[in-house]
């Protein structure tokens, strides 16, 4: 083989445009690879920068403290745990000289116990509802059944309820649950599937309308029928459903937490929404869990205790007052922080009429349960 | 790809086109059409991300960038990409040619094989590694017991992030190599060069604009990418949120200009691709209509 014969090769009319008729010469580029390098400057130079820039990028690493924690929360809470995990850090420095990084995870507080039981390596969670965490005690054993017992109140270091969130002036006249289902009303609400606010929401209703009906089950069931088909879009979080009615103007009334009401006032201006609190309603008690097999696995159960343990002190309470859930031990937080919850009746779910999440959560949610059978998708 | 278009705009003259026999007005009902079309559905939302994005100042701007949530979004989003586009330029190339270039049985098989991630909704691509390296799932317990962690961390949206780009090399290189045959890479055996001399001297010239040009779209890809990522993600904040979860993230918290400000890093990137790729189509298109002009 001679270059000579490759270059007649290569110099066929079809490589005419090709930038460098040298490329087939294999004889002078054993010799000199420079100079073949040199005949492709252009794809190679760009692969080159492209590489070398994404790899430095890339190579910047991220930065570890000593220990890390992740929080697995649900949505609203966003707020409340990024104060919260800052003091927790600062309290945690001091009281032991390690320093501690909370991480944190939001999103529907039945997808985020989906995610723990698939194996999200949460050292804690602070879910919406009991339920879900006991899905992740039932699917995975990854949390000791006793863990109601580890904390106090039941392990819910704060309480919420649901209220309305209406549009200033409360243009539609809402106050109490029977004001959703008038005409022409559109109520957000996220999907009590994947949402545990949605559950709260659907329970509070379902307590009003029970009560109203002196306990007949089936009227009970029209009344959530007619509620739901009164909700244009189910979200698949709480914070979803703010969204859609808050930024995206979608809807008379939002069914939302509490805090998540006052936090709408806080963000997008109290001109825009007024709070309505409705005659009844239900008490959540969110609950706080160690995931045991996560900490001992990681060896971080101290830490993950003194966190949660942390939501019961002084300074825990406060903050969660600040961010509008009704704290466990109000004895602890100053009055002012207090003022803006005023008492209403609440519902607990260990009333007979739930009998208890373990009860209610597969009477009411499970597939083919009560909701399956009411719900049809708003026309 | 490019093949339809290059064909009609060059032999121009002695094949009078349909759009000519058009009358002028419905012409320009049809162009108005398209204008109004793309500006209100491409454009007008470009102009909204980088009007929202800097809605609070150049200041607010760089300010919401410089968090450690949104850079460190921003380095894994870079950190996938830079995993997930070699690899997938390895398996481009590799497929490519053994499709184009060989004969063998289960060809079209493998062919419609490679098509599979664009056929199937990105969420089941999530989930499909959910399935399979979950706790609860069939490979979840032995890599646990080993330590190895793929779910809810880098390796799992990697993986997802491989999985949803996989074709977009391959089909680029595809039917580029099929035009161009096998007669070059003949000759270079017959004039004694080896495997890799035919490769790398032979193949890869002849293909080069196209593999860059489908490395550029991998890359977009990889990078955008939202549904299968956020299935495997987790969403752990500063750990495993990529730039298209962190956005719905800081969405989300009511942080409109944060939001805007990591989406106008996408849309800049996609952007960057798509002057990218017209200069490459620009390129590749001339060298395209050469090689079929034998």
């Amino acid at each position: 083989m001679t270059a000579k014969s490759l270059e007649l090769f290569s110099g066929g009319p079809k490589k005419a445009t090709f930038a460098a008729p040298k490329f087939y010469n294999f004889d002078r580029v054993e010799y000199s690879s420079t100079e073949a390098e040199m005949t492709k400057p252009h794809f190679k130079k760009l692969l080159g920068i492209l590489i070398a820039g994404s790899v430095q990028f890339g190579a910047l690493g991220f930065a570890f403290a000593d220990t890390t924690i992740l929080n697995v929360s649900y949505d609203p809470t966003r707020e409340l745990y990024k104060q919260f995990d800052e003091a927790f850090s600062a309290y945690w420095k001091k009281e032991s000289g390690e320093t501690v990084t909370v991480q944190q995870s939001h999103g529907g507080s039945g997808k985020q116990a989906r995610a723990v039981i698939d194996g999200l390596e949460a050292d804690v969670v602070t879910l919406a509802l009991e339920s879900d965490i006991n899905a992740i005690v039932e699917n995975s054993k990854k949390i000791n059944p006793d863990w109601r017992t580890k904390f106090e109140h039941n392990s819910a270091p704060y309480t919420s309820t649901i209220i309305f969130l209406v549009r200033k002036g409360n243009p539609k006249g809402i106050k109490d649950w029977n004001d959703l289902v008038k005409d022409g009303v559109q109520v957000i609400t996220p999907n009590p599937k994947t949402s545990g606010g949605a559950r709260w929401n659907y329970l509070a209703a379902w307590a009003y309308a029970n009560a109203q009906n002196g306990g007949d089950e089936t009227k009970t069931k029209e009344f959530i029928s007619n509620l739901y088909s009164h909700v244009p879009v189910l979200d698949t979080g709480a914070r979803g459903s703010t969204v859609t009615f808050a930024q995206k103007d979608l809807g008379d009334v939002l069914l939302a937490w509490e805090n998540e009401a006052y936090l709408a006032l806080d963000e997008f201006g109290a001109d825009k929404f007024d709070i309505v609190y409705p005659p009844t309603s239900i008490l959540a008690e969110p609950p706080v869990a160690v995931v045991d097999a996560n900490v001992d696995a990681k060896g971080t159960r101290k830490v993950a205790e003194a966190y949660l343990k942390f939501l019961y002190s002084k300074e825990g309470q406060t903050l969660i007052a600040k961010h509008h859930y009704r704290p466990a031990k109000p004895e602890l937080v100053p009055a002012e922080d207090l003022a803006k919850l005023p008492e209403i009746k609440l519902v607990t779910i260990d009333d007979p009429q739930f009998g208890g999440w373990k009860k209610a959560q597969p009477y009411h949610f499970a597939d083919g349960g009560i909701f399956d059978q009411v719900y049809k998708p708003a026309q | 790809m490019a093949d339809p278009e290059i064909k009609s705009y060059e032999p121009g003259h002695d094949n009078p086109s349909a759009a000519v026999t058009e009358s002028r007005s419905a012409r320009t009902v049809l162009m108005t059409i398209a204008f109004v079309f793309l500006g209100v559905f491409l454009l007008l939302p470009l102009v909204i991300v980088f009007k929202e994005a800097f809605a609070k100042g150049v200041g607010a701007y760089f300010t919401s960038l410089n968090d450690h949530d949104t850079l460190s979004a921003i380095r894994l989003t870079l950190l996938v990409a830079v995993i997930a586009v070699p690899l997938n330029v390895v398996f481009g190339i590799a497929a490519a040619w053994a499709i184009a270039k060989f004969e063998f049985k289960g060809k079209a098989f493998l062919t419609t094989l490679i098509d599979l991630p664009f056929s199937v909704s990105p969420v089941i691509s999530g989930l499909v590694y959910v399935l399979l390296f979950g706790a609860q799932a069939m490979l979840g317990p032995w890599l646990k017991s080993h330590g190895i962690e793929i779910l809810f961390a880098v390796p799992g949206i990697v993986l997802a992030t491989v999985f949803v780009t996989f074709p977009f090399v391959a089909r680029e290189l595809i039917p580029l190599m099929q035009e161009q045959g096998t007669g070059d890479e003949e000759a270079a055996l017959s004039l004694g060069a080896n495997g890799w001399q035919v490769f790398w001297y032979v193949t890869l010239p002849n293909i080069k604009w196209g593999l860059l040009y489908g490395v550029l779209l991998c890359n977009a890809r990889a990078m955008g990418e939202f549904g299968a990522v956020s299935v495997v993600s987790g969403h752990i904040r500063g750990m495993t949120n990529t730039m298209p979860l962190h956005v719905e993230i800081l969405y989300n918290e009511y942080n409109a200009v944060g939001a805007f400000a990591v989406a106008s890093l996408l849309a800049g990137l996609a952007l960057v691709t798509l002057i990218l790729k017209t200069v490459l189509e620009m390129r590749y298109g001339a060298e395209l209509a050469a090689t079929r002009g034998h």
